[in-house]
């Protein structure tokens, strides 16, 4: 038990475990403090110094954020003394940054023209513009990251989210004093550093410094267009997070409405990516049981384990720079989206009597590492650019408030067809552990002919924010074909952040750990905690998500993959088999080694 | 006012071979006796901020810890400071006794030097000294003292982004507390004394702590070394004692044309002539690393205060925005000033800022701005206008 701590906050008696902060205090007792460079994923900074407080006894203000509390302590907040000092603060602050704020992307959604708006009178600028004298530069060569210097306000949430969260340590302070600037090593652009576009720091960058490059005008141009077939396909974790943007509560499922307000965007057909989820399924599934078998019976040395999963486009850039030793390890499969994008110019199309050339490929994904992703070369096995556009939840939430519909009174509608039916298998590819989760509903039927032994098919070992989730499930009784597998022990890891993945990956190559299967996602939580989610995302906006996405798996009425009909009538008809040549030249793809800086 | 005769000492450059006897009887007493001794000397440190280096001591071997340091601040990096160079030039072995005698009472193993980037060239010298001592005292201690180089940033004398930079990381002040005596360096408990206070608890052990109580005045005990710099015709290094007053200083060291001191450095107070006769140097008055730069009536106040805030809005480390765009605006705001962009009572704006620099700045370094800048624009305003 924490010892307990008394104190006061601007009069009223609050008692605290030793170790929480006066903000924590503060907010126990609803007592709202600012802040800025604060966050509750992220260690503490004490940086911006915009919640600062006046503790009776002390010599100056003290950070409320950083300050723990103490016995008898008598916090005032909201003194003469603390007043003038936030608002010089802010003013301060303001004065470095570059407040175009109507044509600034994070408009309405930034914390400092929130702060700016709260404490600013109407007068002019108290302090001399300093953004004329300074160089500011902006990095827009990504495909994915735009770094606006002239936006940032030097909170450093981002480099903390780089280091701690993700352990990538792209973003970093650069120089001192008036030149201090969050850059990169030796400042070269963020395409070509060590960034995985994971999008975590976008996520947590309280204003418009750090933004994805956003192609929605892009996407209005093809809906306009009378020529061009818009297909769109959305992820599993948008459905669980759009309605955050739009006005309703973390963790509402929004699947029906989503699929009505694109439908209203003008999209021509709207599939789902649980489709292609349910397929990488049958893919990786069968890849690995055919490793396993490669490597246990045929002691094939070609055929490497622990075999990892490649859902996540942050996670394969990770390894491409960190790991390039285990790229061998990851499935060859490409990500449900890419699948969806390869299949789109070419199933699709012959099935709808569509010209490939017409059709423009947009997806809405919870991810801004995805918009990377859709542009490596080798993402055109259909002869085209297999996904065209690629959208964050936060994007699609901008098209629908431009459009205009009230999101909240659409009706539900269904996903079009074909490529628009999934099952619960796919949803669950949202959250940490889903897709583990779904390739052993699947894989262990296939060994075994009957349901993974766990009630209601829901593997709960291998959900929840545990960082690490090691399983491992026993093949008994297998059928003849698999009955190689008899007894073994299939040894699995869940991990998700980089700086988890990383922990598993050198476990595995000090050899400490002998695991068959490796689920990694790149974001906190997985997809549901993308870069490319709903501002802000935070642990208990997380758990929200995550709740959502296995209530959503749990009312589906078909929960393994290969059950869904769609998918066993794409190998009917157009792919063969699982691993069938078709499927290599389309649905699978290769890495390549990328230098360590 | 306490009148105190200026007296100068020159104890601290005096040569001493007798370090491992004076340590071999220090160490023959109980920690207690040693930590009392030092309290009992008043002793503080000489760094500039004061903090009784007995109680320092005490604080950090009563925290429970697998692994402790004691760390020499040698940093040197204000503004018109120049003794511990020096000090460490003369009589390393004691600034290493004095190391010595801290980490037996409070159980380093480890001392590290940290050497401020511009001082490398006393590196050769400072090493071949170490190894000496090392030899020493090698049956009398297990203790072991290493160099660590700066790299020249102002910042890294803050105790805390010391301790950053020593690990590795960008020297970057930490958030207070946890207070180095709980989780300094490698977030174990760390001492760290500067060079001169190293010293004087090392003469402290050897000639007991009544004849350092009885130079200075209570608040301030000792003497202390300056560094003096600017419009004298003698510049140089000083030890005197503590508590005299700035008239006196200023007879003694002037010009005749005397204008103002700055006593402190740029993070110290501007002490202009008519206060000159009220203005004790010591812990009760304006408090001082040891910098002292006198200007006389040639001199322009604004071209002072334009450099030492060149000075702030370049050595901050940018990480707190009071400090990073404070020391910008300062330096913005009294250039619009003089070239008349801004009105004279823009100046009161920036006091209100240099103000919330003191009151809302993460560490010592934008605390301090306002010294300076505060002293100077209150009592030479007309210089800052006209």
């Amino acid at each position: 038990m924490a010892k307990k701590i008394n104190l006061k906050i601007d009069g009223v008696d609050v008692q605290l475990d030793e170790g929480q902060t006066i903000l924590d205090a503060a907010r126990a007792v609803n007592v709202h403090i600012p802040t800025l460079c604060y966050h509750q994923d992220l260690c503490v900074a004490g940086n911006c110094r915009v919640c600062v407080v006046e503790v009776t006894g002390a010599r100056g203000l003290v950070a409320s954020c950083a300050m723990p509390v103490s016995e008898g302590m008598d916090v005032h907040t909201n003194t003469l003394k603390v007043r003038s000092a936030r608002k010089n603060i802010i003013e301060l602050l303001l004065s470095e940054h570059n407040a175009q704020c109507t044509i600034c992307y994070k408009n309405k959604q930034c914390e400092l023209q929130d702060l700016a708006s709260e404490y600013k009178s109407a007068e002019e600028q108290l302090y001399i513009d300093l953004v004329p004298l300074k160089n500011y530069t902006i990095d827009n060569f990504s495909p994915s990251i735009i770094k606006d210097d002239s936006k940032c306000i030097r909170c450093q949430r981002c480099v903390r989210t780089c280091e701690e969260l993700q352990h990538v340590s792209a973003l970093g302070v650069a120089y001192k004093g008036d030149r201090m600037k969050i850059s990169t090593f030796f400042e070269n652009p963020m395409y070509d550093v060590v960034c995985t576009n994971c999008g975590q720091c976008i996520n947590r960058c309280p204003t418009g410094s750090l933004i994805e490059r956003n192609y929605v005008d892009e996407v209005w141009d093809a809906i306009y267009r009378d020529k061009k077939h818009v297909v769109v396909q959305t992820a599993p974790a948008t459905r669980v997070s759009l309605g955050e943007d739009l006005g309703l509560e973390a963790g509402e499922v929004v699947t029906g409405k989503m699929v009505s307000a694109l439908k209203r965007v003008g999209f021509d057909s709207v599939l789902d990516t649980d489709f292609s989820a349910d397929l990488t399924i049958m893919e990786e599934g069968t890849e690995l049981l055919t490793r396993l078998k490669k490597a246990l019976v045929d002691k094939d040395p070609t055929a490497k384990l622990p075999m990892a999963t490649s859902c996540s486009p942050g996670w394969i850039k990770f390894i491409e720079h960190t790991f390039p030793e285990y790229l061998d390890n990851l499935s060859t499969c490409k990500s449900p989206q890419q699948m969806f994008g390869a299949l789109a110019k070419t199933y699709y199309a012959q099935k709808r009597g569509l010209d490939p050339e017409n059709i423009v490929s947009v997806s809405i994904m919870p991810c801004v590492a995805k918009k990377f992703e859709a542009d490596r070369p080798e993402m055109r096995s259909s002869g085209h650019k297999d996904v065209d556009y690629v959208l964050t939840t936060r994007e699609l939430a901008m098209m629908i408030r431009q459009a205009g519909l009230d999101f909240n009174s659409l009706p539900e509608e269904n996903y079009d067809s074909i490529m628009g039916q999934s099952t619960g298998a796919a949803v669950i590819f949202g959250a940490s552990g889903g897709v583990m989760e779904a390739a052993l509903r699947t894989a262990y039927e296939i060994v075994t002919g009957r349901e993974v032994p766990f009630e209601n098919l829901n593997i709960t070992p291998v959900r929840g924010m545990d960082g690490i989730k090691e399983v491992t499930v026993k093949i008994e009784n297998t059928v003849p074909e698999w009955n190689f597998l008899e007894g073994a022990e299939l040894k699995t890891v869940t991990a998700h952040g980089l700086t988890n993945a990383k922990y598993v990956m050198e476990k595995v190559k000090s050899g400490e750990a002998d695991y068959h299967f490796i689920e990694i996602m790149a974001c906190p939580g997985g997809c549901i905690g993308g870069g490319g989610q709903p501002i802000p995302t935070n642990m208990e906006i997380r758990r929200k998500r995550t709740e959502a996405i296995y209530k959503e798996d749990s009312g589906k009425p078909i929960r393994k993959s290969h059950e869904n009909p769609e998918i066993v009538a794409i190998y009917k008809e157009f792919l063969g088999e699982p691993l069938s040549h078709k499927s290599h030249e389309l649905l699978h793809t290769h890495y390549k080694e990328r230098k360590r800086y | 006012m306490t009148y105190n005769k200026l007296k100068r000492i020159d104890l601290i450059f005096q040569e001493d071979s007798e370090c491992p006897k004076v340590l071999e009887k220090t160490f023959g007493k109980s920690n207690d006796k040693i930590i009392n001794d030092i309290l009992e000397s008043g002793l503080k440190g000489r760094g500039g901020a004061g903090f009784p280096t007995g109680l320092k001591w005490k604080f950090a071997s009563e925290e429970s810890a697998d692994e402790r340091f004691v760390i020499c601040n040698a940093d040197e990096g204000e503004p018109g400071t120049f003794k511990d160079r020096e000090i460490l030039f003369r009589v390393p072995n004691k600034v290493f006794s004095g190391m010595a005698v801290c980490a037996k009472v409070i159980g380093a193993k480890k001392g590290y030097i940290y050497l401020r980037g511009e001082y490398r060239f006393l590196l050769p010298q400072l090493q071949k000294a170490l190894d000496v001592f090392h030899r020493e005292i090698k049956d009398l201690l297990d203790f072991e003292i290493f160099i660590q180089m700066g790299s020249g940033a102002y910042i890294c004398g803050e105790e805390s982004a010391l301790f950053e930079s020593m690990e590795g990381k960008r020297g970057e002040p930490r958030n207070k507390p946890p207070y180095p005596t709980v989780a300094g360096f490698k977030d174990k408990p760390t001492v760290i004394n500067n060079v001169e206070t190293l010293v004087y608890a090392y003469m402290i052990c050897k000639h007991g702590p009544m004849g350092f109580r009885e130079l200075g005045t209570s608040d301030s005990r000792g003497s202390k070394v300056f560094s003096l710099s600017g419009d004298t015709p003698i510049p140089g290094i000083y030890e005197l004692e503590l508590g005299m007053s700035l008239n006196h200083f200023v007879e003694e060291f002037g010009d005749g044309d005397t204008k103002a001191v700055q006593v402190g450095g740029a993070a110290g107070f501007c002490v202009p002539r008519k206060m000159f006769n009220d203005t004790i140097i010591g812990f009760e008055g304006v408090p001082t690393g040891g910098s002292m730069k006198v200007f006389n009536s040639s001199r322009s106040m604004y071209n002072v205060l334009h450099n030492y805030l060149e000075f702030f809005e370049e050595e901050s480390c940018g990480q707190c925005t009071p400090c990073r765009v404070g020391c910008q605006q300062l330096i913005k705001g009294i250039e619009a000033v003089k070239k008349g962009e801004q009105k004279a009572s823009y100046l009161d704006q920036l006091m209100k800022l240099s103000e919330t620099m003191k009151m809302a700045s993460k560490c010592g370094l934008g605390q301090s701005v306002a010294n300076s800048f505060s002293s100077i624009v209150e009592n030479f305003r007309e210089e800052m206008i006209y």
